[in-house]
């Protein structure tokens, strides 16, 4: 393996009382795109702001392409292209105008600016708009404007904070053909937060923050089938019996939800043949689905993205009294 | 020194047509090519608000006009004959034309913070203090621009176009201006709403210009108000600004001395030259002020 292009130890971020980041450790390899999910207050925004150079760790460490992040700020950040979740662009200013801007602050050479400023804008297709002003943009545009600016300085590591929130879902999808296919084109690592696990799909590698701490790092693939079972749901003449003869015969835990019989079982498609010899009741349909990334969030942290919110504050407060004791 | 892509190449790793672009290490050299980007941003987000620069224009020309033409009658009994009161005020006119837009010009900061552009230049890899000082030396330019517009009205207050003179006074505005714009972006480094930026500086915008001297000469006043006239910053750029205009008109000494008076501190006549220097000083402070409040990292 290659040396990681991020890689993270024991890495502690502390608001006064309250831990952000408790401890985290992680490698990014390079070319990877890199998922970072959890729900809001997680530490999610908290690990991308240390990555980039915006706020400083309590303790740990963090490299980006190499540098510490601490002591080598401005190396790292002529190393990183950023994309907020809120804009960052002067909508006052021209699509090409804000560029420019940028790569004067980011020293771009001079005799590189105008062929590299035309590729990236043709990467996301706003080459024909470059002299129109930001604000006349769609929120589309906007966000593909700053992917190509957060590119146009050639960084090792390109970060996308939540880079579909707040879009419709079909530029939703859009922005996510342009990530993929920027992905060809430059020689770079995506480190991107989502809160949408759909999108999470699109990952190499995702890791899996609640309250502070990494509760799973794998490939989506490897993350859904650690779950294992697949979600039978089926409907019948007489659900009750179906539920009780599940129960009896194939040691399963059934319940009623969304009107079937659902229950969850290994190998799925496997399964469902031996139900139709096995149950008394008549059949009427059957649908068995994979696990999805939700599955896999709700069987790591337990709980819905909702859940995990409210009791964040109290987790938190628990830990650090803990730590207390335990200094 | 450069570090760049082509130098970190993985092995294995096939770059498709990506232009290889070179990042160099950070210097003096980055840091200019910063503050002159920053300034030009100022420069072309006024040219392109034209509303900005008209309405910034009407509050200057009201007092000059309006408010000079209708106190001229009155005041013409106290006026040596044949002296305008637009005259009279026209220096501390020039001071407010700037006084306005070098604050609002700080504004921009925090608009900039408001719509997330702030953060766009807070992340590059740059010194903060280019900038602060390229936000600053972009509101002063503004700023002077404006007092240029009312330069061009002099002869309608009786001031000549004196080459010399105009020389002085821009000089003297761009100093006021860049003071003047330090002290908003200090102020905007802290408060990060809009609307309280702009109660505040309201607030204080008004008595500064006030007790500068801009509409009545310092001499002769009570003595809380000629301590607050003098505790003013504002006065100490008023009183060269009048000194020079009236340096260049031909008055008796007996009317130059009752309007232009020269500044004193407990009967000590304050030298334009301190007077100035003093401003200057100001305004390095505040834009160190300036420069350590944007330094701070979370």
């Amino acid at each position: 393996m290659t040396e990681p292009v991020i890689l993270v130890s024991d890495l502690v971020k502390r608001y006064g009382e309250v831990e952000a980041v408790r401890g985290i450790g992680f490698e990014v390899q390079p070319g990877e795109t890199f998922g970072f999910l959890g729900p809001n207050g997680a530490g999610k925004s908290t690990t991308i702001k240390i990555l980039c150079t915006l706020a400083d760790p309590t303790s740990g460490t963090a490299r980006v392409a190499g540098y510490d992040v601490r002591k080598q700020r401005d190396t790292v950040r002529r190393n990183i292209g950023l994309v907020f979740q809120d804009t960052t662009l002067d909508s006052y200013l021209t699509g090409e105008q804000n560029l420019r801007f940028h790569a004067d602050l980011y020293g771009v050479p001079k005799a590189q600016l105008a062929p590299r400023m035309r590729q990236v804008l043709e990467m996301v297709n706003l080459w024909d708009r470059r002299t129109a002003e930001v604000a006349t943009y769609s929120g589309g545009m906007k966000r593909r404007l700053e992917i190509a600016r957060g590119l146009l300085h050639a960084p090792r590591v390109l970060f996308l904070d939540e880079p579909t929130v707040g879009l419709d879902p079909q530029t939703r999808s859009s922005i996510w053909e342009y990530i993929n296919d920027l992905k060809t084109r430059e020689d770079i690592t995506i480190f991107l937060t989502t809160h949408y696990m759909d999108e999470a799909e699109n990952c190499d590698r995702i890791a899996i923050i609640d309250h502070g701490k990494i509760v799973a790092i794998d490939t989506p693939e490897n993350l859904k089938a650690s779950i294992g079972k697949d979600r039978v749901q089926i409907s019948t003449s007489d659900d009750q019996a179906a539920i009780a003869e599940l129960t009896d015969r194939f040691g399963l835990d059934a319940a009623m939800s969304e009107g079937m019989v659902t229950f969850n079982v290994e190998n799925g498609e496997h399964f469902v043949p031996r139900l139709f010899g096995g149950l008394t009741a008549q059949i009427r349909s059957v649908s068995v689905a994979r696990p999805t990334l939700d599955d896999v969030f709700m069987s790591y942290t337990g709980k819905t993205i909702r859940d995990a919110e409210a009791t964040a504050g109290d987790r938190n407060r628990a830990h650090v009294m803990a730590f207390r004791r335990g200094r | 020194m450069a570090i760049g892509v082509t130098e970190q190449q993985q092995p294995g790793r096939q770059v498709t047509d990506a232009i290889r672009v070179s990042v160099p290490d950070s210097g003096l050299r980055q840091d200019l090519r910063a503050v002159n980007i920053v300034w030009r941003r100022e420069l072309i987000r006024f040219r392109s608000d034209r509303l900005r620069a008209v309405t910034s224009l009407v509050q200057p020309v009201l007092f000059l006009f309006v408010l000079g033409t209708g106190l001229s009658s009155l005041a013409s009994h106290g006026l040596p004959q044949g002296i305008d009161f637009k005259t009279f005020i026209y220096p501390g006119v020039l001071a407010m034309s700037v006084l306005f837009t070098a604050i609002f010009s700080a504004a921009s900061i925090v608009w900039d913070r408001e719509f997330g552009f702030l953060r766009e230049m807070l992340v590059a890899p740059v010194s903060r203090s280019a900038i602060v000082i390229g936000k600053c030396l972009g509101g002063a330019t503004v700023a002077t621009f404006q007092g240029i517009v009312i330069l061009a009205l002099a002869g309608l207050a009786h001031v000549p176009y004196d080459p010399v003179l105009f020389l002085i006074v821009i000089g003297e505005l761009l100093l006021l201006s860049f003071t003047l714009t330090a002290f908003g972006v200090m102020m905007a480094a802290r408060i990060k709403q809009i609307q309280a930026f702009m109660a505040l500086t309201q607030m204080l915008v008004m008595p500064l210009f006030f007790l500068s001297g801009a509409l009545y000469p310092l001499r002769g006043l009570p003595g809380w108000l000629t301590v607050l006239t003098r505790l003013d910053p504002l006065t100490y750029i008023v009183y060269p600004m009048r000194y020079a205009v009236f340096s260049h008109l031909t008055l008796p000494s007996q009317a130059t001395e009752l309007l232009s008076p020269s500044l004193t501190w407990f009967g000590w006549t304050v030298p334009v030259g301190l007077s100035l220097a003093m401003v200057a000083l100001m305004g390095a402070g505040l834009l160190t002020i300036a420069i350590l409040e944007f330094q701070k990292t979370e």
